[in-house]
């Protein structure tokens, strides 16, 4: 056990803090969810990928670094502590991007990778169905073989900034006999192919952040799929590990949330009741723990561990601590807590811990409801019955 | 940067593992409180394991192992909840006597610990009752921001009876001395809080992991409406929260141990706290009945993580030191202050 920072590590920090400080934009960007806000952001992941630092895991052919997991760490700590922008190609970086190197041909990797991390192509996913939720292999939607072509009808819901988004990419049933988890393959879209009408969802806060796709005879080469027809589903729950795991809520965003809350609960210390010091002291626990426990994570993977279950433990863990922050801050700034925008100056934050707040509340319903994880915890790693 | 136990470490923490699955299972535990408390031909095989010597010196006879080490040893004893006071004297006194090695008759007590000739107990101030004083050779004191190393014959002991039947807990009544002294280092008495905590924090662990075992176990076979209870979501997510909470307590532990930073040790401490008592609350509703029985082998764990709860610094203590680091100006926050310690 090792617990510091190695210089090379150190520089790394370093090179990464000065070149935020020179290219994170002054002014916050407008949300991703609407139209603006999302060309906004993909120019920001433009400019990241001029100082490759799109994905800096990835190999230097791809636009990456081939950083190790503790110097992603390290690089996600700097991105939050700039306060950059939230990275509107989530989707493709940290879900899609994994799975193609890991069940993509040289060609799909050589086509797909580059684009997404150059902002080129952003990406959506397209899992859900209004009749397959936490019940994924409820999927109905079909992909039915034409001769060099799958031609796909049927619907998805809930894929985040489809409106906006260039791709998706998705399950479907490429064997209409199959049924539950078998005959299902995982296939690429692009999202203007004729036949697919895209209807936008407002959520909570009223933006589009995410959309129903519908698709009516959308015919799409054979090439987009990723590994073997009928494979879908095990490719679906590698890219569902990475979600609920490492790569998609790095600890360095819940930190930089539990910081602020320290510094909103010492402006407000005098008005609030005692009980609440125990909860922002809760929070920076909890915050510091998943920090812990992915570098205990990433020291394991680098040394060839693979993840496994618990994957739900994380995900459980931070989508929880994610609103029990959120309620804190709320319930510190009280009466100002409803302020969603005006000229204040002080009104910026709040927004933000109120937008915060309501992203929180979807954190344990997405990537798998919290109590679908709990299940396989329950099964998988308590050995209990199903 | 590297946040993981070598190979050799894990295989030692296995040894130990198996070691007291033969030796200190739930069975001999419950036969340990109905005889005698402790188990002398237990003790003489951790002996010859080298296990009361593995943070003591090199010189002095000991395999001269870090807390590093140490904590997963001590997790284990917490999954056991062994009844020897074994984690006294790797994570408490032979850690605080390494530092005065070179006092003769330190070192032979160093010695004596390593050969399993010699047992200590260990008292803070804050703490009312010291564990196994009784049976200690010497026992190590704190009064008035010095530490003093006394001589059994130097105490009176008066028992008291703690809800933990294997839990040996006396009020210990002394003169401190010229002659006891060991060290009036104004932070030696903190040292001594925060070893201990790590210690308590870490067999809490065990205790935890092994109270969610047991109602897992009884969970699978125990059947109500034709299946195993195991098998109703309502019983499987109460458990699954508190795997998710033990989890989380891990890595503070862990870390804790490497830095023995005074915040590290509150967080840990405060994060076992917690899981242990989630634990505990949660196993007995498992077990419905059966919990409440003393039949069942659950309260020896759910008794000795109530017990560790509030020594070494209570959850309020180390939640008032906790806030006086992170809520002060100079407080290291967020992701960069993370191992800015050390």
């Amino acid at each position: 056990m090792d617990l510091q920072y190695t210089p090379k590590q150190q520089a790394f920090r370093a090179e990464v803090r000065a070149w935020m400080a020179a290219h994170v934009p002054q002014r916050r960007l407008k949300s991703y969810d609407t139209a603006e806000g999302f060309e906004e952001h993909r120019a920001w992941e433009r400019v990241l990928n001029s100082g490759r630092f799109g994905m800096v895991t990835w190999p230097e052919a791809l636009g990456g670094r081939g950083a190790d997991l503790i110097e992603w760490l390290i690089f996600e700590e700097e991105y939050y502590r700039a306060g950059a922008p939230g990275r509107v190609n989530q989707n493709g970086i940290f879900l899609l991007g994994p799975t193609l190197m890991e069940y993509g041909t040289a060609e799909q990797k050589a086509r797909f990778l580059p684009r997404m991390a150059a902002g080129d192509d952003i990406w959506a996913q397209g899992w859900s169905e209004p009749g397959a939720g936490s019940d994924m292999a409820a999927i109905r939607t079909k992909a039915i073989r034409d001769g060099d072509h799958y031609v796909i009808n049927g619907q998805k819901t809930w894929s985040t900034r489809a409106v906006f988004a260039d791709w998706c990419f998705g399950l479907f049933r490429t064997d209409p006999e199959s049924s539950r988890h078998h005959g299902m393959s995982f296939i690429l879209v692009p999202l203007d192919t004729p036949g697919i009408t895209r209807r936008p969802i407002p959520q909570l806060d009223g933006e589009p952040g995410f959309a129903e796709l519908f698709f009516d005879d959308v015919r799409v080469p054979v090439g987009n799929r990723l590994g073997d027809e009928g494979q879908g589903w095990n490719i679906a729950m590698a890219t569902a590990g990475f979600e609920r795991g490492l790569m998609l809520r790095s600890p360095a965003r819940f930190q930089e949330t539990a910081k602020r809350l320290v510094q909103l609960y010492r402006r407000h210390e005098a008005r609030v009741s005692p009980g609440v010091r125990d909860l922002v002291l809760k929070a920076w626990m909890d915050a510091e723990a998943y920090a812990l426990n992915t570098y205990m994570t990433a020291s394991r993977l680098i040394a060839g561990g693979k993840i496994g279950q618990e994957a739900s433990l994380n995900k459980i863990f931070w989508s929880e601590l994610d609103r029990s922050m959120h309620e804190t801050a709320l319930s510190i700034l009280g009466a100002r807590g409803e302020l969603l925008a005006s000229g204040l100056d002080e009104a910026d934050d709040i927004t933000r811990w109120l937008k915060g707040f309501l992203f929180s509340l979807a954190g344990p319903i997405y990537a798998g409801a919290n109590e679908i994880q709990r299940n396989i915890i329950a099964e998988r790693l308590l050995n209990l019955p199903r | 940067m590297k946040f993981a136990f070598t190979e050799d470490q894990l295989l030692f923490r296995d040894t130990v593992r198996d070691f007291l699955a033969a030796e200190c299972g739930p069975a001999q535990v419950r036969e340990c409180a109905a005889g005698e408390g402790r188990s002398p031909a237990r003790w003489a095989k951790l002996v010859e394991m080298g296990l009361t010597g593995l943070t003591v010196p090199e010189a002095q006879g000991g395999l001269g192992l870090s807390l590093v080490d140490g904590v997963l040893i001590v997790e284990e004893a917490g999954r056991a909840a062994l009844p020897e006071p074994l984690v006294d004297q790797i994570a408490i006194a032979a850690p605080l006597l390494a530092a005065f090695a070179d006092r003769t008759d330190v070192a032979e007590i160093l010695a004596g610990i390593a050969a399993g000739t010699v047992k200590l107990a260990a008292g803070h101030p804050l703490d009312p009752f010291v564990a196994d004083a009784g049976d200690a050779d010497y026992l190590l004191l704190g009064r008035e921001d010095a530490l003093h190393l006394v001589p059994r014959g130097r105490v009176t002991v008066t028992a008291e009876v703690s809800v933990d039947p294997l839990r040996r807990i006396a009020a210990v009544d002394w003169t401190p001395g010229n002659d006891t002294l060991l060290s009036a280092d104004p932070a030696i008495l903190d040292r001594m809080l925060d070893l201990g905590g790590l210690a308590a924090a870490a067999q809490g662990l065990g205790l935890a992991q092994t109270m969610v075992d047991l109602a897992a176990d009884y969970a699978r076979t125990r059947q109500q409406f034709g299946k195993a209870i195991g098998s109703f979501q309502a019983v499987k997510h109460h458990l699954a929260t508190v795997q998710v909470a033990i989890e989380f307590a891990r890595a503070p532990v862990y870390k804790a141990a490497f830095t023995l930073a005074p915040r590290d040790i509150s967080h840990a401490r405060v994060a076992v706290i917690d899981a242990a008592a989630a634990a505990a609350r949660t196993a007995i509703q498992v077990f419905g009945a059966m919990g409440y029985t003393y039949e069942v082998d659950l309260h020896f764990f759910m008794k000795r993580a109530w017990a560790l709860a509030g020594v070494w610094g209570d959850r309020h203590y180390h939640l008032a030191r906790l806030s006086r680091m992170v809520l002060s100006d100079d407080a290291a926050l967020g992701a960069d202050g993370t191992f800015a310690d050390k």
